[in-house]
């Protein structure tokens, strides 16, 4: 079910969307999504999963990090430290009692509760990708581009990169971002029994994957 | 089953997991299989995560100047270029 949160942003709260299934139960999951296309990639994944958790007794919620999916706000004007205040705040509205970091996601999710990380990344290795799809666009249109020197501007000026317009400060902190995790439970894609959805370019989405999150989640969730 | 041969199969492993092949398309890919250029699958989002999981499940660094249309422009280039990378050339 969609529903709205207040967000804290530059211009002072914002209503940011999230899709909840909330039935006020005892365990209630705060799901971090991951960053730029895996987001996107996930999507369906992580709603089928909110669908097997809520036929397990658990509520949940799945909210934008601003500047993404249906948010108003710029996604120029955010940063790692912009989500992370934003995750918090989304934590405390919707009273969340545990927390499903996934991917990117590691790096912005509200450290204090406790819960699971899938495959968390880290920040290096999602700039990369990013810098490498902009070189490789670059080149097909004949311009030599390298990471080096992009980076180098990126963290001064920000950067443009596979469609998605990073402030300086995003593309620092990715630069050395490592997952938060401390103390929730490492869950790695082979739990899960199948491929990766975010790898794909077209992903879909896979109800037996959704399923064996939600009954991992579940079962550990100890409630 | 020989390293090389392992190289083969987990290289087609890893098509199957970032294109969405399916088991029987990534089975049937040959030598002269196109990829990039290809596959419309594979654009430059894609081979930027193709490359990353490369990296990740190989064990091997690939510099922004090895990616071109000659490493990827077959399964049998990108699987020489892993090969050549890993020392099994």
């Amino acid at each position: 079910m969609p529903a709205t949160w207040p967000c804290p942003g530059p211009a002072g709260l914002a209503d940011e969307h999230a899709v909840v299934f909330d039935r006020t139960r005892a365990a209630r999951l705060l799901i971090v999504p991951p960053l730029f296309e895996e987001m996107n990639r996930t999507r369906r994944f992580l709603v089928e999963t909110q669908r097997q958790l809520d036929a397990l007794g658990i509520d949940s919620m799945l909210p934008d990090l601003p500047g993404c999916n249906e948010s108003l706000q710029a996604f120029s004007a955010q940063s790692l430290g912009s989500w992370r205040a934003a995750m918090i705040a989304a934590a405390r509205h919707f009273a969340a009692t545990h927390v499903l970091a996934v991917r990117g996601g590691a790096l912005v999710f509200p450290t204090s509760l406790p819960g699971w990380v899938l495959e968390p990344a880290n920040g290096a290795a999602i700039l990369r990708q990013l810098l490498r799809a902009r070189i490789l666009s670059a080149k097909e249109v004949g311009v030599a581009e390298n990471s080096a020197e992009l980076l180098e501007h990126g963290r001064n000026h920000g950067l443009e990169l596979a469609g998605y317009r990073l402030s300086a400060a995003l593309v620092a902190g990715l630069g050395s971002a490592m997952p938060e995790d401390e103390g929730q439970r490492v869950i790695r894609q082979a739990e899960l029994g199948a491929s990766a959805l975010w790898l794909r370019s077209e992903p879909g989405e896979d109800p037996a994957q959704s399923a064996a999150l939600a009954r991992l989640i579940a079962a550990e969730a100890g409630t | 089953m020989t390293l090389t041969d392992q190289t083969d199969t987990d290289l087609r492993s890893l098509l199957n997991d970032v294109l969405g092949l399916g088991a029987a398309r990534a089975g049937a890919l040959t030598a002269d299989s196109g990829l990039f250029g290809a596959l419309p699958e594979l654009d430059s989002m894609a081979v930027a995560g193709l490359l990353t999981e490369i990296e990740d499940r190989f064990d091997l660094v690939i510099d922004d100047d090895e990616v071109d249309g000659d490493m990827l422009g077959t399964y049998g280039d990108l699987l020489a270029f892993i090969r050549a990378k890993r020392g099994e050339a």
